[in-house]
């Protein structure tokens, strides 16, 4: 069996646990792939051949010898460069970062792949430290869009995008503090999984913002993204704010029926400042769920300020001591946003944590009612690389600050989302569906309802 | 002319000895007012006294 770079992780599992195709002949089409168009693409920072040629051979040894293998057995994954990788420096998109010592240990949610039979074969490019919406980077240049290679991926985990979007791998993790999972599944057409806070662990990631930190999966199938998740999941010791509870597996529950769901469109703030791609892309897949009811979010603007402000004042903390030894190595726009972080006085960041609470009780009383809240996941599709602002409705904003304006009232409570891919003409777009605490199963299932409808997918790379 | 922000920003950069030179100082002064724009619109919600703050410290 010959592998194609469209094929899913599910079908690669398959054929490999079925001896119909060697794990290493997986890895080596990953392998090429990503020689042949990562020059284009820059999503990689590091690739990490013979590591995942000794991964694959193993798993064959192991199939041949009879032994059970896992549910990702040859599935080649990658991971935004924040999440240790043993023998690598974790940059973190950052030049200071390279000084690091290599990590001696992979990350947790790596060495929980790789228990269910995936080999990694790399690390991706990011926005420095995380702290970006673009996927630009100015130490290792930025990721580009697999639909138009003249585009933004989105950030921060822009290589993630990059690489499924551009069928490199067929899997990715990345990390969504503000949106950062949520913007490059939008920008390049893919499916992307950020979790419940807490329910994954961040063990051995290089962090951004401790009380709004998420790490999950990029994929360009619900079903990998469902499998990947489910082989990430349970308790981690090593995260402080890793949930104890036990395994919810999300691929069995998959293709149950949606229709006794109760799904709303988000109102108010979320239909405000946006494209009409993302009033198209929010309006088919209301459609196709039979969605009419529209639920205002109220203080939804207020959520992303007071999202900003702890996010700018946390990530000032961590980075302080760099910031005074070496702030000529960050990105001046990074370094700026920091060192402004820093000077915001604490009475106003404890009021944004305490509005926080607040918020957070009043989205727990709207999912009484409802099951899932629909959003766009981004104002518009992929700007062109270095684009300064775009004009809405006849006014000029600036892209940075609003790319993601939908993402953050969200991640701010810490809520489960899928962002799925509606295959617009010329450029796909992201549509977030959001649920309660702990139910990534709904949203995951509402996700494949849509794919399954065809209204929903990860369309080929165009710009390759 | 300085600006309205120079002052407290040289104020907390020697008070965290956090180094401000002056090509960075607009974008900086930029980025603050940003700041305090967004945090002035949560300073402006009324909050009772009981509230408690999101994070959770479990001992």
């Amino acid at each position: 069996m010959t592998t194609k770079p469209e094929m899913t992780a599910s079908e690669i599992a398959s054929a490999v646990a079925g001896r119909k195709m060697l794990a290493l002949d997986a890895t080596e089409a990953a392998l090429a792939r990503i020689k042949q168009h990562d020059g284009v693409l820059n999503s990689f920072t590091d690739v990490t051949a013979d590591r995942a040629r000794a991964k694959a051979r193993a798993i064959d040894a192991d199939i041949a010898a009879g032994k059970e293998v896992g549910p990702l057995a040859g599935v080649p994954f990658a991971v935004k460069n924040l999440f240790d990788v043993a023998g690598l420096s974790t940059r973190a998109g950052s030049k200071i970062n390279r000084d690091l010592a290599p990590a001696k240990r992979d990350a947790t949610l790596i060495e929980r792949l790789e228990a269910a039979g995936a080999v990694l074969v790399g690390a991706l490019n990011m926005g420095e430290y995380a702290y970006d919406f673009t996927g630009e980077n100015v130490h290792d240049g930025p990721s580009r869009n697999p639909h138009d290679t003249t585009r933004m991926t989105g950030g921060s985990s822009g290589g993630s995008g990059s690489a499924v979007g551009g069928a490199l791998v067929p899997i990715a993790l990345g990390s969504d503090t503000n949106g950062s999972i949520r913007v490059p599944s939008s920008f390049c057409g893919i499916f992307g999984l950020k979790p419940t806070y807490g329910r994954l662990s961040r063990a051995r990631s290089f962090p951004f913002v401790a009380s709004l930190d998420h790490l999950g999966p990029f994929a360009r199938s619900v079903t990998d993204l469902a499998l990947a998740y489910d082989a990430m999941q349970g308790p981690d010791a090593d995260d402080g704010a890793c949930t104890t509870r036990g395994l919810e597996p999300t691929l069995p529950l998959l293709a149950n029926p949606v229709s006794d769901l109760r799904i709303a469109i988000a109102g108010g703030y979320f239909q405000k400042n946006v494209f009409p791609e993302a009033v198209e892309a929010v309006s088919r897949v209301a459609k196709a769920l039979g969605a009419t009811q529209v639920v205002d979010v109220p203080e939804a603007a207020r959520a992303r300020a007071a999202a900003y402000v702890i996010t700018t004042t946390e990530g000032a903390s961590l980075h302080l001591d760099r910031l005074r030894k070496r702030p000529n190595d960050f990105d001046p726009a990074v370094r700026d946003r920091l060192i402004a972080g820093a000077m915001v006085p604490a009475p106003l960041v404890d009021r944004a944590q305490k509005f926080r609470r607040r918020y957070r009780a009043q989205l727990a009383e709207i999912f009484r009612s409802v099951d899932v809240l629909i959003a766009p996941a981004t104002p518009c599709t992929a700007p062109k690389l270095g684009q300064v602002n775009f004009n809405l409705d006849g006014v000029e904003l600036p892209v940075r600050a609003n790319i993601g304006i939908h993402t953050q009232p969200i991640s701010f409570i810490g809520l489960p989302v899928v962002a799925v891919p509606v295959p617009l003409e010329p450029l796909p777009i992201g549509v977030q569906i959001i649920c309660a605490p702990w139910r990534e199963d709904i949203a995951l299932r509402v996700a494949y309802a849509l794919e399954q409808m065809g209204v929903v997918a990860a369309p080929a790379p165009r710009g390759l | 002319m300085a600006e309205p922000l120079d002052d407290y920003i040289d104020a907390v950069s020697e008070a965290l000895a956090l180094p401000v030179e002056e090509a960075w100082r607009p974008a900086v002064r930029a980025n603050l007012e940003v700041s305090l724009r967004l945090a002035r619109l949560v300073d402006e919600f009324a909050l009772p006294d009981e509230t408690e703050p999101a994070p959770i410290f479990t001992a």
